[in-house]
């Protein structure tokens, strides 16, 4: 199962984290500052994959922004490039061409999307098209809420 | 600002935002930051009709704070709020806060759980996956004990949308990762298999990241899903691209899916029925000719995600073991990857050759590839593939290229990099030992090794050459030969001095005879390099020199000047001082009949595991896989060796362990003096075992005893003989830290556990066992946790409490078997033994526990941490009531006193602490003198009860302490003094 996904920049800011593992606050930041150095470091051409600890560190960088997986042992790691792939995939037919500004304003969305095709450090939804729509459904429940909010707030109910 | 996507996102959000990102400085940051984290709190705080959107939109700016690296320690109050709302957005807000932000720890846990828990059983299915997702984010204990028995009911039920199905399996497989025991297999479980059937491939996906880890832990519950897998696989890999539609990835078909199949059959053996197995190799061949079509696109995904499903029938096929054909066109498929042109593909080819290297039916063919993989070591720009290259080389090593490997690993170790160093260093050191082309190559190829790498080569390879070279004597006069030239060079490593004092001190006389090495110039040699070493090296050459005095009588005077040295008989070092004291007066004292006797050559060892194959398994875990595999099916399994060696606890003799009692000495804890223990560490190397002599353990840190001087039993052949009275204080001062190594960990059992009832029993590389224990009058309960440290289950997982002797009268014992016999590699096991104390008693019971570990039997003996004082109870009572007491145990045999050199550093709260702990009620103002204490207690034993009153009197000054115990009964005196002897 996959322990943890890291999304951070080429200046080394993070931009998105989730945790599959509890982890002590103090332990994660430690995590990130060590892993996002060692990978910073490496060259283009280089080997996406490298042992760290117990796990095996599965990384790819696009564009401006590197995407971190931390795998088990046995997990595949090839696969675990392509589930990053996906990723980037729904982020960018849900943004439309994505860039890293999108994923730092609507961060949120980010999270919901990797909530769709990843749940608890498995995959849950490989299909792209089952993914966006059930994005597009949430989407749909916010357009509503929103909708009646308008709606009372013309009425001048807060 | 870019365009917001979709919805009416929050403004205020969006707005603070571009506030931080048009910050100049971090200072303007942090500024701008707190002004908002001042009004969050405030709002927070003040505005108790604070709406919904209000609350989300804040709890969003605390989240993205957060992501900016600072700490969040408020808003969880109105996130959990959020969690209730019942407009989907504010929902869904409050989910993402909590599955980020809240720690399992938290005291919010109960209201979050209950939140969840009103979502869970709604009719609304996407609030239901909402906390199912938050479920499986967090997954802690509280949520799985509150949560886990509702899951596996939305996955069977039929009224379950397929995407709540997808979540509830993967929210259930994390709670069974969190806490197994919450989630017991029921008539659910069959249910799940059949999961494996179902029309929608999401749901199969998920189902079967369940059902693979729920059948490593009871593969039983789900045989029957190796034949749903495999029919499952077939219609997949035999499926056109378009077939699957969606689930299809850049032209190839579920890979996810297929690799989760893949890896499910990976816990079975292969099927039997024939059929079934037909039909699984038709998928592996059919994934095997895949790999050779030429590519449906060009993309590096349509590459990735065949070859990830090719990799992953790659392991199956070496799992099983079994299909001479797939295992070779599998190595011959791996063979091409090692020449492609990603790195990535090159990197996992290497990874995986090196698995098929230890099968029998793909090693020859994995040889093959030596020379590819010789060039990746050289040309490979990255350091990760070239460890995994140096791995494959170690793999494929054997008798017929171990000579060439050896020799390219020797030329790539001058230019490798600093971090993969020591690992080579190990592995050469063990190919040379494990396939030495003969005694003298591998001679060379350690003084080689030591003199390219003379930092990275540990104690223990430089021990096992030493050991080699008295073992076989047929090479011991070519090691003379050649430590004598190496250590000609201007410029040699310490670890060759090393090498060479201990060889040149055994064997020295065998090149004695050339006019170039004669006696006088080894010592000089020798000498000229003493001043610039360290003082265990100096310690050693001492020890050589003692030696030479006897090998060479003829320049006994010039040895003894060395000896003689004030540098020497006046060092700082005890250790060094002693040295050259002892053997200055043994060279004077003894005739030279004695000194031959004393200094006679060392015995042969035993033969025993090599002692750096244990280093490298213990740096890297994954290299015993190999090791054991191939020990099953060589003549020569390292079976219980390897275990007992590293087995920190000494095995009781009434229980002996064959291997523990071959080896002459009881092993010592520490790793590094393992083998060659206490026969070449430190200065009892000079002392052969002969019937008068034995060599004692010097534990590795332990300052170095000389020789023993406490009377430990002859059956450990560790009769001690003080060589110079003079120093018998100094023995003396060091009893406590190293009491004989025979009951050495028994003696720390008791210390830790006299005192405690939690606490880590026991722990090597495979296992850890945790102990927890509750007593009560004469009756107490313990816990035993067992954790297998490894990924592999221990099979056949037997613990039985013994008590030997007559304990089996003083104490009950009832030891709840295991439900299971097979825990599982990263699972915990619980045992609960229940004791009941009959009368007192001194010796512990023994715990033993068997074990399969990939096939080898493991045995473990332990002592459990069941004392006497465990069942004493303390006793409040005044000063005239416990001298009333005290005088009338007067009888003889009611009272024992002992006056002891305190072990600890004398500290009135330690003790204190120690005394509370061991169960006595401290009677303070009892004793005049303030420094004294005085207590009084009750053991309760069935038969009888015994009162005890104590008084403890330190003696700062000399650092040492006076117990007087009295009970009214003469056995229970004695334990228990035996017992806090050990505490202070």
């Amino acid at each position: 199962m996959m322990k943890f996904m890291l999304l951070f920049s080429r200046q080394g800011k993070v931009r998105l984290q989730q945790w599959y593992s509890a982890t002590q606050e103090k332990e994660k930041k430690k995590i990130m500052r060590e892993l996002i150095t060692i990978i910073l470091a490496r060259k283009p051409k280089m080997c996406s994959f490298l042992e760290w600890k117990e796990y095996k560190i599965v990384y790819k960088r696009y564009a401006s922004l590197y995407f971190c997986c931390a795998i088990e042992k046995g997990d595949n790691e090839l696969l675990t490039l392509e589930i990053i792939h996906r990723y980037v995939e729904l982020l960018d037919k849900y943004f439309g061409s994505v860039c890293e500004l999108d994923i730092i304003f609507n961060f949120e969305k980010a999270y919901f999307i990797l909530d769709e095709l990843l749940v608890g450090g498995e995959i849950q939804e490989t299909s792209k098209k089952n993914c966006l729509k059930a994005i597009a459904a949430q989407d749909l429940l916010q357009e509503e809420a929103d909708a009646t909010r308008n709606v009372l707030e013309e009425m001048g109910l807060p | 600002m870019p365009t917001v996507a979709k919805g009416d996102a929050m403004r205020g959000l969006a707005v603070f935002i571009s506030d931080i990102r048009n910050c100049k400085s971090k200072e303007a940051e942090q500024k701008r930051i707190n002004k908002e984290l001042a009004n969050i709190r405030s709002k927070f705080k003040g505005d108790k009709t604070l709406d919904g959107y209000s609350k989300k939109k804040y709890v969003c700016k605390l989240l993205f704070i957060f992501l900016l690296g600072h700490d969040i320690d408020f808003g969880h109050m109105e996130a959990v709020n959020l969690l209730s709302s019942n407009k989907y957005t504010e929902k869904q807000i409050g989910y993402l806060f909590i599955s980020v932000l809240v720690n399992t720890e938290s005291e919010l846990i109960r209201l979050i759980i209950q939140a969840i828990k009103n979502d869970l059983f709604t009719r609304n299915p996407v609030h239901i996956c909402l906390a199912l997702q938050c479920i499986a984010n967090i997954g802690s204990k509280e949520m799985a004990e509150a949560l886990a028995p509702e899951i596996p009911k939305l996955i069977v039920s039929g009224e379950t949308l397929d995407a709540v199905k997808q979540s509830a399996c993967l929210c259930l497989l994390r709670l069974f990762r969190t806490s197994p025991e919450t989630v017991p297999s029921g008539e659910w479980t069959q249910r799940v298999g059949h999961l494996l059937n179902d029309q929608h491939l999401g749901v199969v996906t998920s189902a079967t990241s369940l059902i693979h880890t729920l059948a490593q832990k009871t593969p039983e519950d789900f045989r029957q899903c190796v034949q749903l897998a495999i029919s499952r696989l077939s219609r997949i890999v035999t499926s056109s691209y378009t077939d699957l539609q969606d689930y299809t990835y850049y032209f190839v078909p579920a890979p996810w899916l297929s690799v989760k199949l893949l890896r499910l059959l990976q816990v079975y053996p292969p099927p039997e029925d024939p059929a079934m197995r037909g039909r699984l190799n038709e998928c592996l061949e059919t994934i095997l000719n895949k790999a050779q079509e030429p590519p449906k696109s060009k993309k590096v995904q349509h590459s990735n995600a065949k070859n990830a499903v090719l990799f992953e029938a790659i392991n199956l096929i070496i799992h099983h073991d079994t299909e001479p054909t797939l295992l070779v066109r599998a190595c011959n498929q791996l063979g091409q990857f090692l020449q492609h042109r990603e790195t990535n593909l090159r990197y996992l080819a290497l990874e995986s050759m090196c698995l098929l290297a230890s099968s029998e039916f793909s090693h020859e063919a994995v040889k093959k590839h030596m020379d590819t993989v010789i060039t990746a070591l050289k040309t490979e720009r990255d350091v990760s593939v070239r460890q995994r290259a140096v791995d494959l080389l170690y793999g494929m090593c054997d008798k017929s290229n171990a000579e060439e490997i050896v020799a390219e690993m020797l030329s790539y170790l001058e230019t490798a990099d600093y971090s993969i160093r020591e690992e080579m260093v190990l592995k050469v050191a063990i190919l040379a030992e494990k396939y030495p082309v003969d005694y003298t190559w591998y001679v060379d190829t350690i003084l080689n090794l030591i003199r390219i790498a003379g930092d990275y080569v540990s104690d223990e390879v430089w021990y096992r050459v030493i050991q080699i070279v008295i073992n076989r004597d047929d090479v011991q006069g070519y090691a003379a030969k050649v430590v004598f030239e190496a250590l000609q060079a201007p410029a040699c490593h310490e670890n060759m001095v090393k090498v060479g004092g201990y060889i040149l001190g055994e064997f020295g006389n065998l090149i004695a005879g050339d006019q170039r090495s004669s006696p006088m110039v080894q010592f000089q040699l020798l000498h000229s390099k003493y001043h610039l070493c360290s003082a265990p090296t100096r310690g050693l050459l001492l020890s050589t020199y003692i030696k030479f005095i006897n090998l060479f009588p003829e320049i006994k005077g010039q040895l003894q000047d060395v000896l003689r040295n004030n540098n020497n008989l006046q060092n700082a070092d005890a250790e060094l001082q002693q040295r050259a004291i002892e053997y200055l007066q043994l060279s004077t004292v003894a005739s030279q009949d004695v000194l031959a006797t004393v200094l006679e050559e060392m015995p042969p060892f035993p033969e025993r595991e090599s002692s750096i194959l244990a280093k490298l398994k213990k740096k890297k875990p994954n290299v015993s896989d190999i090791e054991v595999k191939e020990g099953k099916k060589s003549s020569n399994p390292p079976t219980l060796n390897n275990s007992a060696a590293n087995t920190p606890e000494a095995t009781p003799a009434s229980a002996p362990v064959p291997v523990m009692a071959a080896a002459p000495a009881p092993a010592p804890v520490q790793s590094a003096s393992d083998d060659l223990l206490g026969l070449s560490a430190g200065p009892a190397a000079a002392v052969p075992v002969t019937n008068n002599f034995a060599a004692p353990a010097a534990p590795a840190g332990g300052g170095g005893l000389l020789v023993d001087v406490f009377d430990t039993p002859p059956a450990q052949n560790n009769v001690s003989t003080a060589l110079a009275p003079q120093a018998e204080d100094n023995f003396f001062n060091m009893a406590g830290e190293t009491a004989p190594s025979g009951d050495a960990s028994a003696t720390e059992l008791d210390g830790r556990f006299a005192i405690k009832n939690n606490g880590v029993l026991f722990e090597n590389e495979l296992l850890q066992i945790g102990v927890k224990a509750e007593y009560k009058g004469n009756l107490g309960r313990l816990g035993l946790f067992y954790g297998n440290k490894t990924s592999y289950p221990f099979q056949f997982f037997t613990p039985t409490v013994s008590c030997p002797g007559e304990l089996a009268s003083a104490l009950n014992v009832q030891t709840k078997p295991l439900d299971v016999n097979t825990v599982e590699g990263g699972a915990q096991v619980q045992q609960i033994i229940n004791v009941e104390c009959i009368a007192d008693f001194l010796d512990a019971p023994i715990l033993s526990i068997k074990f399969s570990y990939s096939g080898s039997m493991q045995q473990i003996n332990l002592m459990l941490p069941v004392m006497l004082n465990k069942f004493f109870e303390p006793v409040e009572m005044d000063a005239t009531t416990f001298f009333n007491r005290w005088k009338q145990l007067n009888s003889p045999g009611q009272e024992e006193q002992k006056i002891f050199k305190a072990t600890y550093p004398i500290n009135q709260d330690n003790s204190r602490t120690k005394l509370l702990g061991f169960g006595f009620g401290l009677l303070d103002g009892v004793d005049p003198n303030p420094d004294n204490f005085v207590g009084a207690g009750i053991i309760k034993a069935q038969s009888s009860q015994v009162g005890c009153l104590l008084r403890l009197e330190p003696n700062m000054q000399a650092q040492m302490y006076r117990l007087t115990l009295r009970t009214s009964s003469n056995s229970v005196t004695t334990r228990l003094a035996d017992l806090l002897l050990k505490l202070f």
